[in-house]
């Protein structure tokens, strides 16, 4: 796309876009040292989880500044403005991926001493692998300003959903095979959750990847699997 | 689908945001007020305008934007035929005015213009009285006694939201006011003509915010009586008074759509250049 002819204005959406990867960088490498702390009851880990939460959080807040003054002092329209609309929708997305980051390595914090069953864990691991795959095509279909990979990561997440199922259906397994496990799969079961949420703001950012490109919106109604009888 | 447009110049009237695969609603097929159609002007040798077809709306409000130079104020002095003032001028092609041609060279130009009236980008009051402004217009084409013509200028000034400040100095020079209030005095001439369609041919460039505000609110109210078009070089401007947007370039019609559409995510690649600053 060719330049503004005020050049102050490429200045500050170059400074958006740069802010968001950031952003984007920090919500992945959260989200793999949850799972790193939560596979192997890693409590240090755990707590430098929640301290990089901090900086997200600080960056969320500044593309919501940038989003604002721009469009006071720029009063932009068509891309320009699905761009700065885009900007802050992804922002708050990856701020809640930081949050769920977060969450799960309270868990591991938690649960590390226990040290119950941990190959119960193996399920987590690849719905976080999924997951991370996920966010990381999105955030390069972001960068690429890419409609098509976008959708391809939005019509993917069925199969994070059809995980979560499974690692439901293996955690109560374990319950009852021992009442003692309870605790530390109950913990699990809301890392699976999280997991799961995860893909959801990852397709909702591929959504606003979409729109950015080309306009128009999404189907509201992702495509889903087969129903699940166990999600609540 | 209007078949006064080429096909491929219409946008969808489906709401941009409408999800993708969804039929897009069905709007009741808008009655035009106003069609343009093959419109080719000539200052001279020079053409200024190339097959141009647009229509104007039946009580909606029509942006006309663009860079300077691109046709959009020739467009509108050809609706009420006002290049007829000047020689070496001529127009071809069809402007509609409810199935009439108005480019007929048989057209009673005075009638013509009474049914559409022209604001210009600066004010003009005439240097006489705020009364005899307006009534001056009104005498013209009708002949009314001392109290119709009280009613009638009462009415004109009510409606171009300028009553209030003037209705006790309607003996003052029209002159005497300030520009904003000058140009909606101007405006008060046009509608007490009683016309059908007002061209705003940038009203307010030369207004300061607040009377630009005041303008913009009454062209919003206008349009329940009026359909407008109105040329601007303010994009905002076109987004908060308009209903439609035709874009043009070099004498030609680029883009022409529901204003929300084109300012949104614009269908041509020049009509987003320009709207969003990357021209030149």
């Amino acid at each position: 796309m060719i330049d503004h002819t005020v050049k102050s204005f490429d200045v500050e959406l170059e400074l958006l876009g740069r802010h968001i990867s950031e952003m984007g960088g920090i919500a992945e490498k959260m989200l793999a040292d949850a799972m790193d702390a939560l596979a192997g009851l890693n409590a240090v880990l755990a707590q430098q989880v929640v301290a990089a939460d901090a900086r997200l959080d600080a960056l969320q807040r500044l593309v919501e500044e940038e989003t604002v003054a721009i469009i006071a002092k720029r009063q932009p329209v068509a891309v320009d403005l699905r761009e700065i609309i885009g900007a802050l929708r992804i922002s708050n997305e990856l701020e809640r991926v930081g949050d769920l980051a977060k969450n799960i390595s309270k868990r591991a914090a938690k649960i590390a001493g226990e040290g119950r069953i941990p190959r119960a864990v193996g399920g987590l691991k690849s719905m976080h692998d999924l997951a991370v795959v996920q966010l990381n095509d999105v955030l390069d279909a972001y960068a690429q300003r890419d409609a098509d990979r976008a959708k391809a990561v939005w019509l993917r997440d069925v199969e994070l959903d059809a995980l979560e199922d499974s690692v439901f259906r293996e955690l109560l397994t374990h319950m009852m095979e021992d009442p003692r496990n309870i605790t530390f799969c109950t913990h699990l079961l809301f890392c699976s959750k999280n997991l799961e949420r995860v893909g959801d703001h990852t397709t909702n950012i591929a959504e606003t990847v979409y729109y950015i490109r080309t306009g128009k919106a999404l189907p509201t109604e992702r495509p889903r699997g087969v129903a699940s009888a166990v999600t609540p | 689908m209007n078949e006064s447009i080429p096909h491929d110049r219409v946008q969808e009237t489906a709401h941009p945001l409408a999800p993708e695969g969804l039929a897009a609603p069905e709007l009741p097929a808008l009655p035009e007020k106003m069609s343009v159609r093959d419109l080719d002007f000539f200052y001279g040798d020079s053409r200024a305008l190339k097959k141009v077809c647009v229509p104007l709306f039946d009580r909606k409000v029509t942006a006309f934007i663009g860079p300077s130079g691109c046709g959009k104020s020739t467009l509108l002095r050809v609706l009420n035929r006002m290049y007829d003032l000047y020689p070496g001028q001529h127009a071809e092609g069809q402007v509609l005015l409810d199935g009439e041609n108005v480019l007929d060279p048989k057209l009673d130009l005075n009638a013509l213009r009474a049914r559409v009236g022209m604001v210009f980008q600066k004010p003009t009051p005439f240097p006489m009285t705020i009364y005899e402004n307006i009534a001056f217009g009104v005498r013209l084409y009708e002949k009314i006694g001392k109290a119709d013509m009280d009613e009638r200028v009462e009415k004109a000034l009510r409606g171009a939201a300028i009553w209030d400040e003037v209705k006790d100095k309607l003996n003052a020079s029209g002159l005497s006011l300030s520009g904003g209030q000058q140009q909606r005095l101007c405006i008060a001439r046009t509608v007490a003509i009683q016309p059908e369609v007002i061209l705003f041919d940038e009203p307010c460039s030369a207004l300061d915010p607040i009377s630009t505000a005041k303008v913009e609110e009454l062209i919003d109210e206008l349009r329940q009586e009026y359909t407008i078009a109105i040329v601007t070089h303010n994009m905002q401007q076109a987004v908060r008074v308009s209903q439609y947007t035709a874009f043009m370039y070099l004498g030609e019609m680029v883009e022409f759509g529901e204003t929300s559409q084109m300012f949104q995510a614009p269908k041509e690649s020049r009509t987003q250049d320009y709207i969003t600053g990357r021209f030149g």
